[in-house]
């Protein structure tokens, strides 16, 4: 890839609670040549307060992200639902400002999904990762239905040496995260992730691989308090460096 | 607000959370709900990519239909009424439920009806009709298989569709002997064909017979039904007078529209390719005619509808009913209908409650979703009904439908957030005052808002170093010509 300038922008799910996932993007990215920076800018990109209806506390939120990213020409997210949230709801944020809506639009089209940008932008599928086991891979809903991102987290898995990916049955089915949901709603979000964890049970997968933080803190969640040591759920990038760095 | 909006929101008794936790509670009611549901969306994309070349152009071009009609309402409903007039029909026009049940009673008892036959109609949920016929002196008798199961245990449709896709076979012998007075067979042929008997009794006797809309047609003035039982053509052409109760955004522009929307609506509700009656009516029984009623009412109701006219939440009213989003829907599989409260469950519920009743009366109902989007994608208009649900709540803050401690939490905290400093010190705030609770490096028990989530999973600690705070360790161990970058 030529020299451009790509930023990481970690999520703050993952900067506080799981810091290896953007550790991972950022290795992985530099085995493939890509220079990455973090702008110690960054902070959250404003999906909780936009998903809870208070729309001018997420514009101040955005603002901070478009101050911070504008310069770059890659923007890359391990998570699915922050890089919708740019991408399709940003805009909406400005609509107030048509002139400064385009500069929006023009940033939000340069945000990328961690596997979005590693199967499209830079063509790499295998990264080199090797493991033994057998993985299961959760589609996060944002990421396959808003973004239509759905064969890459699957590709780069496939090419994991000595990795079996088993499909779920039913894994279109959300898991019952849904951010606020799971707060709001505690009761219905566990009744669907029940159901989620069955279907993931059924596999025997060693891992739960998925690309969203909040939908792996969830499942996660769940597991520790059923008592249930597999599957482990981890990020897809995460994975991805264990089997290349060994560990 | 009116009267019809209380109504249309509040149809089953408890608060959210009481009907929450009886569903969650009820297991049968949640088997039997996931097994109909699987089995009308597992076999619904099968179904449309065998059938059409092109889904999404077909969903398109009805799409466009329905925004068309909805976009210019006013035209298309005086095209359609002044067609219904020309084919010899009655053209009535109700603002709310009250004035919608009055038209009816009206007519009803100018025809000194005794009892009227009904097929199955949403609009007439929304009206409570059979509670005003039944205090009328007027015998209201559900003629869908499941809407007179519901009728019969004095319930309201758990489904849009399938009204009683809920119910086990133990359940509808107990019904149906109750009924009947005598025991009966635990066979599903046997209890269908006994019902049939029933009904077909009461067709003949009726004098009123009473229908919703699918879809009616402004060029022409049809009025189009789709049922798979027969029982809407027996309701519309044996007894003398017939009453349509019709949303007033059922309408589609031309014939050939109709064709578009006949060629989705079954296959996105059941599968099937069309339902097995497809009836297109044009006015009453004219001279020589052996069929149909003497008197056609079509009976066009509002009650609430125009509050979602011309805003951002127009869209709304493009639906056809095709119950596709509650197939499809994650917390409708779980909870089942009656957890909605009102007349419409699921993800279209939540959409079109709050905006036809008023926010105020379900104000939960925007927050009943994950945000999944399922049901977007099953939805054959393409309604954004996630983005829908995400603007109402926009609206429940704007209009204070929140509580104060809410509002003051989600200020500080961006406050708090727009800046970097304060966002690391927050996230290291965090982790200090958990730490004393955690057990294992996680909270199995957490105050305030994450009180709900620890009830049945466990929360992680903040790490105890942020990605922020490795990240000068990772730039020691890049290559070269990495910086970071205060921004």
């Amino acid at each position: 890839m030529p020299a451009k300038r790509v930023a990481l922008f970690a999520t703050c799910l993952a900067d506080i609670f799981m810091p290896e996932v953007p550790e991972s993007v950022v290795r992985l990215l530099r085995r493939a040549g890509v220079q990455v920076e973090f702008p110690g800018g960054q902070t959250c990109c404003g999906q909780p307060a936009y998903n809870s209806g208070f729309a001018p506390e997420a514009r101040r939120l955005a603002d901070n992200f478009v101050r911070v990213f504008e310069s770059y020409e890659y923007v890359i997210s391990p998570s699915g639902s922050c890089a919708s949230t740019v991408r399709l709801y940003y805009p909406e944020l400005y609509a107030a400002d048509p002139r400064r809506q385009e500069q929006v639009k023009a940033l939000a089209g340069r945000v990328y999904e961690f596997s979005e940008f590693f199967v499209g932008v830079l063509g790499l599928e295998d990264v080199g990762a090797r493991m033994k086991g057998r993985a299961t891979y959760h589609p996060p809903c944002h990421m396959s239905r808003e973004l239509g991102i759905v064969s890459q987290p699957r590709r780069m898995l496939r090419a994991v040496q000595g990795l079996e990916l088993v499909e779920m049955e039913r894994a279109d089915l959300c898991c019952g995260f849904g951010g606020s949901f799971a707060v709001r709603m505690p009761e219905i979000s566990v009744a669907i992730g029940d159901e989620k964890l069955e279907h993931v049970a059924a596999t025997a997968a060693d891992y739960l691989v998925s690309c969203d933080g909040g939908c792996l803190m969830h499942m996660n969640g769940r597991l520790q308090r059923l008592g249930r040591p597999a599957p482990r759920p981890v990020h897809l990038a995460q994975l991805l460096w264990e089997g290349v760095s060994g560990r | 607000m009116s009267a019809g909006g209380k109504e249309l929101a509040h149809v089953i008794p408890g608060s959210f959370d009481e009907r929450v936790a009886a569903a969650l509670e009820d297991l049968g009611l949640r088997e039997n709900v996931r097994v109909a549901t699987d089995r009308f969306h597992l076999a619904r994309p099968l179904r449309l990519a065998e059938d059409l070349a092109d889904v999404d152009a077909w969903k398109a071009a009805a799409r466009a239909i329905k925004a068309q009609a909805v976009s210019h309402l006013d035209s298309y409903l005086a095209q359609a009424a002044a067609s219904i007039r020309r084919n010899g029909g009655h053209v009535h026009f109700a603002a709310d439920a009250d004035e919608a049940r009055r038209i009816a009673l009206d007519i009803a008892q100018r025809a000194g009806a005794k009892m009227a036959v009904k097929s199955k109609s949403m609009v007439s949920e929304e009206l409570h009709l059979n509670h005003a016929l039944a205090a009328a002196g007027i015998e209201p008798v559900e003629t869908d298989l499941g809407e007179y199961l519901i009728q019969l245990a004095g319930k309201t449709p758990i489904h849009i569709i399938a009204p009683a896709f809920h119910m086990g076979l133990d359940e509808i012998v107990d019904l149906f002997e109750k009924e009947a007075g005598h025991a009966l067979p635990h066979d599903p042929p046997q209890l269908t064909r006994w019902a049939r008997g029933q009904l077909r009794g009461k067709f003949l006797q009726a004098d009123v017979g009473i229908s919703g809309g699918n879809f009616v047609v402004a060029e022409t003035g049809t009025l189009c039904l789709v049922s798979n039982e027969g029982n809407a053509r027996l309701c519309t052409s044996l007894p003398r007078v017939h009453i349509a109760l019709v949303g007033m955004e059922k309408l589609v522009p031309t014939l050939a529209d109709l064709g578009v929307m006949i060629s989705l609506l079954a296959r996105h509700a059941t599968a099937q390719k069309i339902s097995v009656y497809t009836t297109l009516i044009s006015g009453p029984r004219r001279g020589g005619e052996v069929d149909g009623p003497a008197e056609f009412h079509v009976v066009f109701i509002d009650n609430g509808r125009s509050n979602a006219l011309g805003g951002e939440f127009e869209e709304a009213l493009y639906c056809i009913r095709c119950g596709a989003c509650l197939n499809a829907c994650p917390v409708y599989r779980n909870v089942g209908g009656y957890t909605y409260g009102g007349v419409y469950p699921g993800p279209i519920g939540a959409v079109i409650t709050p905006l036809l009743a008023g926010l105020a009366e379900a104000p939960e109902l925007p927050h009943a979703s994950s945000l999944c989007g399922a049901c977007w994608d099953a939805c054959p208009v393409g309604i954004h009904l996630h983005d829908h649900l995400l603007h109402l709540r926009r609206r429940l803050v704007e209009e204070r439908h929140v509580s104060r401690m809410e509002q003051f939490v989600f200020r500080l905290w961006v406050r708090l957030w727009s800046r970097p400093g304060t966002y690391r010190l927050t996230a290291r705030l965090a982790r200090w005052l958990a730490l004393p609770f955690a057990r294992h490096g996680r909270l199995t028990w957490a105050p305030g808002p994450l009180k709900g989530w620890t009830a049945q999973r466990d929360f992680p600690l903040p790490a105890a170093r942020s990605f922020r705070d490795r990240w000068a360790d990772l730039e020691r161990e890049a290559p070269t010509g990495e910086a970071s970058r205060r921004g």
